[in-house]
């Protein structure tokens, strides 16, 4: 489509944004045949089932690994109905399936979060995420599992005005910390790592835990009691209570001890109690839910309500969906199948056998 | 039948059915309660995280080591918070009483 009928077409469904159909591609936005939103097994898999059909995959996800759930909540845990993995875990798993797909250089867009998908007047989708990037595609497999994962939110009132100025989730800019009075909440590897890092940088530095068992590594335990037994790191054993500031400004925290509540002053927090999984804003892109959680498909192609956009993996719901990976690599293979036409319309699809197709042999760079 | 009462994330009480064997997880999913368990009864999700009646606290069996670090992590945590896929139900539970705790 030439640039005037574009900015034409835009402007036409442009000027109300609620109503807004289409959308121009911007300088900058990368072209794939599939987004797959998610880099969990399922999201992993559809990765080969494409390349095999010669399509070209871009993998997007908010954690910053791929892995999905078995990398991120189960990595060291056993798996025992993976077909013909007698035993193996989320993490080997997940090697095991990044090896698989290697061949295929599918692109990883990892650590951003998928937040609209936009519709070009051709029937192509562009994916936009939080991170500013767009991606150009024919389909897109949601591939997301139980949602997205974010950081846990403590439930405290006004904290909305602090949150990403004052207090905070992750260390993006250590200068946001540097001669500051700093509280470090929680008592796994992120809190104490950050702790025993913010100790030369940060004016003051209070560690707050519920009690004094930590889920870190040995090591970064006794460095941290090290550092309150040399007097440069004040323990807490506590809980929030309360935020106290002007605007986004904090200036003292209230807390709840065993012997009761305790202000402490610090004007910046880093809060770490660990991740919960959301379904996010998929809820918002108008497809059809079943119970408002997962997303409703056919059997043959996997599709959701809007076509050109697929669902595998846990995410999905069908009459006798069974939430297993091994279902999730059925459904990437099927969905492959039936996007192929979308991403190639003018050719024929032909179906072949890893064994004996000399194509996919090259395709795979075994032959 | 040995009956489990639960307090779902609305204030509605429910009288469950009872399965021994079933985690209790397992039943407040199967039930439909709002409890997703994610992580399929995996002590890495938290999101069945309950609170039990204080007078049941100490008739539960106690919170092994990697239920009470996952429960550490939360931000908001009662005194008898649990994850209810680390409690087995058999029928000795008959008449437990907990509240499905806020989503985290």
């Amino acid at each position: 489509m030439s640039v005037a009928i574009e900015s034409f077409v835009r402007f036409f469904y442009g000027f109300d944004r609620q109503n807004e159909r289409f959308e121009a591609l911007v300088p900058g936005t990368s072209s794939f045949d599939i987004a797959v939103i998610g880099a969990g097994p399922t999201g992993l898999f559809a990765v080969f089932e494409l390349g095999l059909l010669g399509l070209k995959a871009v993998v997007i996800d908010t954690l910053d690994k791929p892995g999905g759930q078995c990398a991120e909540l189960y990595p060291e845990k056993p798996i025992y109905d993976i077909p013909s993995w007698p035993v193996i875990t989320g993490q080997e798993l997940t090697n095991k399936l990044i090896e698989q797909i290697a061949p295929f250089q599918p692109h990883l867009a990892l650590g951003r979060l998928v937040t609209h998908l936009g519709k070009r007047p051709d029937g192509r989708f562009v994916v936009h995420t939080n991170a500013g990037d767009a991606f150009d595609v024919a389909g897109v497999f949601i591939a997301a599992g139980a949602g997205s994962f974010a950081p846990r939110r403590p439930k405290l009132e006004g904290l909305e005005a602090f949150e990403n100025r004052s207090l905070f989730y992750a260390v993006r800019n250590r200068s946001d910390f540097k001669d500051r009075d700093l509280l470090i909440v929680g008592g796994g590897d992120s809190a104490l790592d950050w702790t025993l890092n913010m100790v030369d940088h940060a004016k003051s530095v209070t560690l707050m835990h519920r009690s004094d068992r930590f889920r870190a590594t040995p090591a970064s335990v006794s460095g941290m009691q090290a550092l309150v037994a040399a007097g440069k790191v004040r323990f807490v054993e506590g809980e929030l209570a309360r935020l106290e500031g002007e605007g986004s400004d904090l200036s003292a925290v209230h807390i709840k001890t065993k012997s009761g509540f305790e202000a402490l002053k610090a004007d910046r927090v880093l809060a770490f109690f660990g991740l919960n999984i959301e379904l996010g804003p998929i809820a918002e892109w108008g497809l059809d839910l079943a119970d408002g959680k997962q997303i409703r498909v056919d059997t043959e192609k996997f599709q959701t309500s809007t076509p050109g956009i697929f669902a595998i993996g846990d995410i999905n719901w069908y009459p006798g969906k069974l939430k297993l990976i091994l279902s999730g690599f059925h459904e990437a293979a099927l969905a492959s199948h039936a996007a192929f036409a979308l991403a190639r319309p003018e050719q024929k699809l032909r179906f072949q056998y890893t064994t004996s197709s000399s194509e996919l042999q090259t395709r795979l760079k075994v032959a | 039948m040995a009956a489990l009462h639960v307090i779902d994330r609305t204030g509605t009480h429910h009288t469950l059915e009872t399965v021994s064997g079933w985690r209790v997880m397992e039943l407040l999913r199967d039930q439909n309660t709002g409890v997703e368990g994610i992580c399929g009864g995996a002590c890495d999700c938290a999101s069945c995280h309950v609170i039990v009646a204080p007078e049941w606290a100490d008739r539960l069996p106690i919170p092994g080591e990697e239920e009470l670090f996952k429960l550490d992590e939360l931000p908001v945590l009662e005194p008898t918070s649990r994850l209810s896929c680390q409690i087995l139900w058999s029928d000795d539970l008959d008449g437990l009483t907990l509240t499905i705790a806020e989503a985290a």
